[in-house]
């Protein structure tokens, strides 16, 4: 489908409304979706389940979002394994094939994506190469969204819709550190974002900086292929290694949540065995965690301690600052890598979005209750805006089949669904991890999956009319 | 009610199985929606590779029928369970190209209702289904007593067909069963009904009153629960796919898939 056979065509007599002298084309009780990544196409389906229209913009030419990395934002590079294991990743309605391994690959999940949208017949619904470049309220909490062919291409429209959810991904807008002296760095200088493939890092000397699962994923790389790979965090952390005790760890854990092993006991006994197994990481000159186990969003690399056991990661601390031709660290130390890869994560961005609509705090932060619904706009979503300790896709699937009850709940019984949502006014502030996380600056919207689904599905519950 | 939580399966997910699928494909493509037959405890796909599967498919809809792990050509399961089973279904379902109807007849109706809880179908249809209970035991003390100790259902070519097929043919049906493992036998008798469908997809129940081994009060028992009455075709055995009039059935399940 393209740009120019959008929901309404180019007919303008279809406009019922104007906004700034532009027709507003009206969709009626229809539904927009923006982004059919993981997230949009798991918000199409189910909306579509409870009856509802559907028009999805995406601003690539294809589904997958972050799995599809021949997109230009995808942040995957060749090697990416999921670091969840199947049973957390897939949808809890549609499971992932008995042959794919516990850890699929990138490549994996963009084809299970796929086949899901073909499934459940979700293309139609979906205008490729289409971005969404503004939303805004419009009377009767009803929205407004200006859209526009990728890249500047083709004429702005305007369609109004009954609800809107918001699937934009948070994985694409690189977070950049801000250190003294990197502007007169003269040595090549990239973002994970920017990293593809293995052959970026052949014969380089590479400084890694960053602790999240990219860095991780990267320093092995660089082990493997690198003339020298130094790695650099500004803190301990728990290296989880990806299988425990037979089973894939996050199993392991979810065997103690199913237990109902209180959370310290969890802790403990979650960091006894990576004691016995992963061992004291102080013996290779990495600081001991600063923080409790489940305390920072997991790392699951079996990879990193081995190379760090081979002595081809060399653990360095915080850079300090850059001169023209090295890197300070903290401890004084000055290294000379001729590769600079700054896996330090990504911050969400709305671009097309007045920030005050999210609630958004001076840190740029929105507000949300759930991580999903916006104060005063209960006709408005977020979807996959959160960091679980688990998989992100059944998380997400049941924050938009909430969604769509709760939009049901408003034709059924009006009082009923504006009373819930005040009282989802008064949660925005509400955090959903379990134990006491970290914190930084990519922690805020991290939740344990199981404390979140629980909510959620009590959630569920009291929209049910 | 959801089940939004589910630790016991994320902590413990079903270990995977080779599974037989056998299928027939329509002339055209008319977009109707691909049917998939689940067989019941001892049954495999054969059963409906006899008439049913192709008699589908010439009414226009792709057609698949599949064998539960430990049974026909699908991979050695001795200790399945009933979770087992049911996440057999879904990963066929799951795997065909479109949103799937699912057809179980006897005890695989049960597995396909536990499916049904797990994968958004686009209708469900139960035929003689063996939801199980204590009280199928009581009903059918002779074929379930064996069970109770591990040993097989016991199905015999008179419990299973009507008088209309031949007393041959109904002898070389029985020689073919196989049996389910002794554990989701167990959980048979035992009897856990399933979670509600997601997705609300509409179901359909279809039995006989003269079925020897499912009592119509417990069709009817099925049917309620899933909000409408039962399809009944008097005359006819347990296994409405291998009897004499086994075209009757399931040309009305197809006529209700297609209203639907
Ligand atoms: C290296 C890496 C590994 C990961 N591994 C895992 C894992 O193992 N398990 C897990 O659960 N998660 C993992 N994740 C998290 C991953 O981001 C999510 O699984 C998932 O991709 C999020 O889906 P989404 O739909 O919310 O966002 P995205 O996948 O980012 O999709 C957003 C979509 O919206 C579109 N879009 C954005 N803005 C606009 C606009 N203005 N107009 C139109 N379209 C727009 C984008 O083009 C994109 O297609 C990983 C992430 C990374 C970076
Ligand atoms: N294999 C996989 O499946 C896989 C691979 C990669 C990523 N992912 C997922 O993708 C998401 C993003 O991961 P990510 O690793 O790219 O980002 P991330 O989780 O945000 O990690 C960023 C890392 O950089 C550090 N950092 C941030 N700002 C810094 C600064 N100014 N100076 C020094 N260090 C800084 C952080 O330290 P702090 O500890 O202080 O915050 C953290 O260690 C996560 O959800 C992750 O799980 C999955």
């Amino acid at each position: 489908m393209s740009y120019t056979a959008g929901p309404t065509g180019f007919d303008a007599a279809a406009a019922t409304a104007w906004r700034d002298g532009v027709p507003v084309y009206d969709r009626g009780a229809t539904i927009c979706v923006i982004g059919a990544g993981p997230s949009g196409l798991t918000a199409i389906k189910n909306l579509k389940e409870h009856g509802f229209g559907v028009d999805c913009y995406e601003r690539e030419t294809g589904v997958g979002g972050a799995w599809n990395w021949r997109h230009n934002r995808s942040p995957m590079y060749a090697s990416t394994h999921l670091i969840s294991s199947k049973p957390f990743t897939q949808f809890p309605d549609f499971p992932m094939p008995d042959e794919w391994p516990d850890y699929p690959k990138h490549t994996q999940v963009l084809a299970y994506l796929d086949h899901y949208a073909d499934h459940f017949e979700l293309r139609p619904h979906i205008w490729f190469g289409t971005e969404v470049v503004k939303a805004e309220p419009a009377e009767g909490d009803r929205w407004d969204v200006t859209t526009r062919g990728t890249a500047g291409y083709g004429s702005e429209r305007i369609h109004r819709y009954a609800g809107l959810i918001i699937a934009n991904g948070h994985n694409w807008s690189p977070k950049r550190p801000d250190y003294e002296g990197l502007a007169e760095f003269k040595v090549e200088t990239i973002h994970s974002s920017a990293y593809k493939d293995v052959a970026q890092l052949r014969g380089r000397k590479v400084l890694v900086i960053g602790g999240g699962n990219t860095g991780c994923d990267i320093a092995v790389e660089a082990a493997q292929q690198a003339a020298r790979c130094w790695h650099s965090t500004r803190r301990g952390y728990w290296y989880a290694p990806k299988f425990a005790l037979g089973r894939p760890a996050d199993q392991v854990n979810d065997l103690m949540l199913w237990l109902r092993l209180p959370l310290r006991m969890r802790q403990w006994l979650g960091a006894k065995t990576m004691r016995s197994t992963v061992g004291d990481l102080t013996r290779f000159g990495l600081p001991e965690p600063d923080h409790k186990l489940y305390e920072t969003h997991p790392i699951a690399n079996s990879q990193l301690v081995y190379y760090l056991g081979h002595g081809s990661i060399t653990p360095v601390p915080d850079v300090k600052r850059f001169h023209r031709n090295s890197v300070e660290l903290s401890n004084g130390e000055e290294i000379e890598p001729d590769l600079v890869v700054l896996a330090t994560g990504y911050s969400p961005a709305f671009e097309f979005l007045d920030p005050a609509l999210l609630n958004t705090d001076p840190q740029g932060k929105p507000r949300l209750a759930l991580h999903v619904f916006a104060k005063r706009y209960p006709t408005l979503a977020v979807a996959g805006l959160l960091q679980p300790d688990s998989g992100l896709f059944p998380l997400v699937h049941w924050q938009t089949v909430a969604f769509a009850k709760l939009m049901r709940l408003r034709e059924a019984a009006p009082v009923k669904a504006s009373a819930l949502h005040r009282k989802l006014e008064s949660e925005v502030d509400r955090r959903w991890t379990e134990a006491n996380v970290k914190n930084s600056s990519r922690h805020w919207f991290e939740v344990s999956h199981v404390t979140y689904l629980k909510a959620i599905d009590q959630l569920l519950q009291e929209a049910t009319p | 009610m959801l089940s939004v939580i589910r630790t016991r399966e994320w902590a413990f997910p079903v270990p995977p199985a080779r599974r037989e699928v056998l299928r027939a494909t329509p002339e055209a493509d008319l977009g109707k929606p691909p049917v998939l037959f689940v067989p019941g405890f001892g049954h495999a796909a054969w059963v409906f590779a006899e008439h049913w599967l192709e008699h589908t498919a010439d009414r226009g809809f792709p057609a698949y029928a599949m064998s539960l792990r430990g049974h026909g050509a699908s991979a050695p399961a001795p200790k399945a369970d009933l979770r087992a089973y049911a996440h057999d279904v879904a990963q066929v379902a799951a795997s065909l190209p479109r949103r799937a109807v699912i057809v179980g007849h006897g005890a695989g109706a049960l597995a396909a209702a536990h499916a049904l809880a797990r994968y958004p179908a686009k209708a469900g249809v139960l035929v003689a289904p063996v939801f199980g209970g204590p009280s199928t035991a009581l009903r059918n003390p002779l074929i379930c007593l064996p069970a109770l100790f591990g040993g097989r259902l016991r199905l015999s070519a008179n419990q299973l067909f009507s008088r209309e097929l031949p007393s041959s043919q109904g002898r070389t049906y029985a020689k073919r069963l196989g049996r389910a493992s002794r554990k989701a036998q167990w959980q048979l008798l035992a009897g856990r009904n399933p979670e509600d469908p997601v997705g609300d997809p509409p179901v359909l129940v279809v039995g006989s009153p003269d079925d020897r081994i499912v009592h119509d009060s417990a069709v009817r028992k099925v049917a309620r629960r899933y909000g409408g009455a039962p399809l009944l075709f008097p005359g006819m055995g347990h296994d409405l796919m291998l009897d004499a009039r086994w075209r009757e059935p399931i040309d009305a399940i197809l006529d209700w898939l297609e209203k639907a």
